[in-house]
């Protein structure tokens, strides 16, 4: 991929990135609020901690499921208690739309063109990057998939599947399996045809599906035997390894996507709060995010301080990156209302 | 009157009942007082929010506020042909200082509900607005085609007002055609009445099994010896003591076709293939039965405690045969148990939501899964609010029509 080849670059520009502003914000406090789990444990080893032995300001941590909803009601009651908030690229889109975030001043963070294309918003400041990918269990299943066509495949690959209860990456699973190349994915999902395509794809599977809303479902599902494969976010599928299952990865068309970090609307100390994304997007700390999850930095200035053993389970290594697709948040936010609307309805009948 | 009034103390002829009254009026007052801490906590967490609830399935503020100068252009409209170039200027200013505000995605997001690409077409042309020129109208059409579609316009009329039925319409799968009359919605579109009568469905089937289960359980209690009786009272309350995410996860374990019922099942050679028992109408009726037992037994239990035994020993001494005594002396009696215990449940019940998601399949998925998904995902708290309406009013409708056929004497809830 374009942007793995320029994670090699030195920019001394990072090198020279100047670090926390010291002691400004000492005796302060700031609420920051994640999806928890692996990944908010992540966090909290490789930025919160190293942030508050920085500044000398005491982190709160909040934990959320992704729903726009609670930020939404945070500000419309007008007490805004959380100073950063991790969402991912629809819920930014979504609220930079509808005015629930603050404007990010990227002078404060860095110069823009070290971020990943599609990586840095008015309202927010990317972080990593994340897979969706189709996992199996090696321990259950000898010959495994190998593509995402299998996923599809029931008679091939018998068992529920298990899918993300989300439009958002299984139409676009269902169009590259039936093959839709990865280019035209989303110009075929904006018509009609190819939505009908789409749909019917998952048609074809739809009694054995089993669907999950939260990312610990999906190797819970897996672990349980109650799916024979499942779509899952990559860190997840690692992390349940280490806990001594042998989840494998297909890395085949996986669909990558960003989180970002954002500022609510109103919030109290908002330069605190810049302080706060500013360290945690600094090239070495994003770096550090990779020792505890394998989550990519979309900085690609951070990428030298990635270790060799932990590149390899990143969704951008070269190994892993044969073909996959981007998430077009643009198109979810432009399509996303209809499509969703359709899903509902699709699901319940 | 003379020989009706009594002279108490200083106050002059005063009416008995009115100068009790008046020596009881500390005392009342004091109650009254010590009331209003509870009354107010009702009101402001339970009246009030009910009431923002209503008024939220109503309110439409985005479109007439968002494009004020439009709005007073459209009155002269006809409603069906292409708006004039006067209409198209007040838009180009309403969009440019929606732009400006960032709110045109908000306005867009609103006609989006009612016409699929209205929030695309919306935002589009709303980021190139300030750079149109007189004619606007042609500047629109040559932006984007669709500007020349009436409809889209009739429904820009339509929301004028601030207040709206549509989302109301929506929760039961009504609409409305672009000259305003009502139809229902098109089939690929329309679950919500079916949403609905499946929540129906799933709480009625709770509650006749909780009743099935926990009749024999509330007389056991009550015929059993006290030490006995008290252990059944302590397993009966037990799973009430345990967080419901909790026992809707233990269910998990056992309905999962790995789990501990199918692994029983096979050992015990009854079947030979595990059962899909986990996310099933089966398994959802099968874990929220369990989670509602307790209510169900414990009204019934209730009132059962106060029928005298002697009740059936006379009637058998008076030579009806068993059934004949219990059915015809011991069941009426037990009625208000009954009513009140089988309405707790499926009031209840019709508000499920966690053990739907964790052991439903997609289409056990009640009314809540709906209103949450609008709520967090769509972020369409207007149209949540709407489904919670329709819900709450069928709960009261279903509530009325109980008290009616049971009659309110009949339902004994304490």
């Amino acid at each position: 991929m374009k942007f793995y080849r320029k994670f090699g670059m030195i920019s001394a520009f990072a090198l020279a990135l100047p670090m926390m502003a010291g002691t400004a914000l000492a005796g302060s406090s700031l609420t920051v609020m994640s999806f928890g789990g692996a990944y908010q444990d992540a966090q909290r080893k490789a930025v919160f901690e190293p942030f508050a032995a920085a500044s000398g300001a005491k982190i709160s941590e909040q934990e959320y499921g992704g729903e726009i909803a609670k930020i939404k009601a945070m500000i419309d009651s007008g007490n805004v208690t959380i100073d950063a908030v991790d969402v991912d690229a629809p819920t930014l889109l979504q609220g930079c739309d509808e005015g629930i975030f603050e404007t990010i001043d990227w002078s404060v963070i860095g110069d823009k063109s070290e971020w990943i294309d599609g990586t840095t918003s008015d309202c927010g400041v990317g972080t990593i990057v994340y897979a969706t990918i189709l996992a199996y269990d090696g321990a259950k299943m000898k010959d495994g998939p190998k593509t995402i066509a299998d996923l599809f495949d029931t008679t091939k690959y018998p068992g529920k599947r298990g899918l993300w209860k989300n439009p958002a990456t299984n139409l676009e699973f269902a169009l590259l399996a039936d093959g839709v190349p990865a280019g035209e994915v989303y110009k075929t999902l904006a018509t009609a045809e190819g939505q009908d395509r789409a749909f019917r794809k998952l048609d074809s599977i739809k009694k054995d599906i089993v669907w999950w809303e939260a990312g610990a479902q999906a190797p819970q599902l897996l672990a349980s035997g109650e799916v024979a494969l499942t779509t899952a976010w990559n860190g997840r599928i690692f992390n349940a390894n280490k806990e001594g299952h042998d989840f494998r990865i297909v890395w085949d068309n996986q669909i990558l996507d960003s989180n970002y970090w954002a500022i609510p609307k109103g919030v109290k100390d908002k330069a605190a709060a810049m302080d706060f994304v500013k360290f945690a997007a600094d090239p070495k700390n994003l770096a550090a995010m990779t020792k505890y999850i394998p989550y990519g930095p979309v900085r690609k200035t951070a990428a030298e301080f990635v270790a060799k053993e932990d590149a390899a389970n990143l969704p951008t290594s070269p190994a892993n990156m044969t073909i996959a697709l981007t998430l077009d948040n643009g198109f979810w936010a432009d399509h996303g209302d209809e499509i969703r609307k359709r899903f509902t309805t699709w699901l319940a009948q | 009157m003379s020989t009706a009034t009594l002279s108490l103390g200083r106050s002059a002829a005063m009416p008995l009942r009115q100068a009790v009254r008046r020596a009881e009026r500390p005392a009342r007052n004091l109650a009254v007082l010590m009331v209003v801490p509870a009354l107010l906590f009702v009101i402001i967490t339970f009246f009030v929010p009910i009431l923002k609830l209503l008024a939220t399935s109503v309110q439409n503020p985005e479109v007439a506020s968002g494009l004020p100068q439009t709005m007073i252009m459209l009155k002269d409209w006809d409603g069906h042909s292409l708006p004039d170039e006067k209409v198209f200027a007040a838009l180009a200013a309403d969009l440019d200082a929606a732009h400006k505000t960032s709110s045109a995605a908000s306005i867009g997001k609103r006609l989006n509900y009612e016409i699929p690409g209205a929030r695309s077409l919306l935002v589009g042309t709303a980021r190139v607005v300030s750079a149109f020129s007189p004619p606007y109208r042609e500047a629109f059409l040559a932006r984007d085609a669709a500007w020349g579609n009436p409809e889209i316009w009739s429904v820009i009329a339509r929301n004028e007002s601030r207040l709206t039925p549509f989302y109301l319409m929506q929760a039961v799968d009504l609409r409305q055609d672009a000259e305003g009359h009502l139809q229902s919605a098109p089939a690929d579109e329309a679950i919500f009445l079916d949403v609905l009568g499946r929540t129906l469905a799933v709480a009625g089937l709770v509650t006749l099994s909780t009743l099935i289960l926990g009749y024999p359980v509330a007389y056991m209690l009550t015929q059993a010896p006290a030490r006995i009786a008290a252990l059944m009272m302590l397993m009966v309350l037990l799973p009430l003591w345990t967080s419901l995410l909790v026992r809707t996860t233990a269910w998990v374990v056992l309905l999962q076709t790995d789990g501990v019922i199918n692994d029983i099942l096979i050992g015990l050679h009854l079947t030979a293939e595990r059962l899909q028992l986990i996310f099933t109408r089966f398994g959802t009726v099968l874990a929220m039965t369990h989670i509602q037992l307790p209510f169900t037994i414990l009204p019934i239990y209730s009132v059962m405690r106060t029928i005298p035994a002697t009740h059936l020993r006379a009637a058998r001494s008076l030579g009806a045969p068993p059934v004949a005594a219990f059915w015809r002396i011991y069941a009426p009696q037990t009625i208000p148990g009954v009513t009140a215990g089988c309405l707790m449940t499926f009031i209840l019940s019709l508000g499920y939501y966690i053990t739907p998601a964790l052991v439903g399949g997609p289409r056990d998925q009640m009314l809540s899964n709906f209103i949450s998904t609008y709520i967090n995902r769509d972020l369409n708290w207007n149209f949540a609010a709407a489904l919670g309406a329709v819900l709450l009013l069928v709960t009261l409708g279903i509530y009325g029509l109980f008290l009616k056929l049971a009659g309110a004497d009949k339902i004994k809830l304490g």
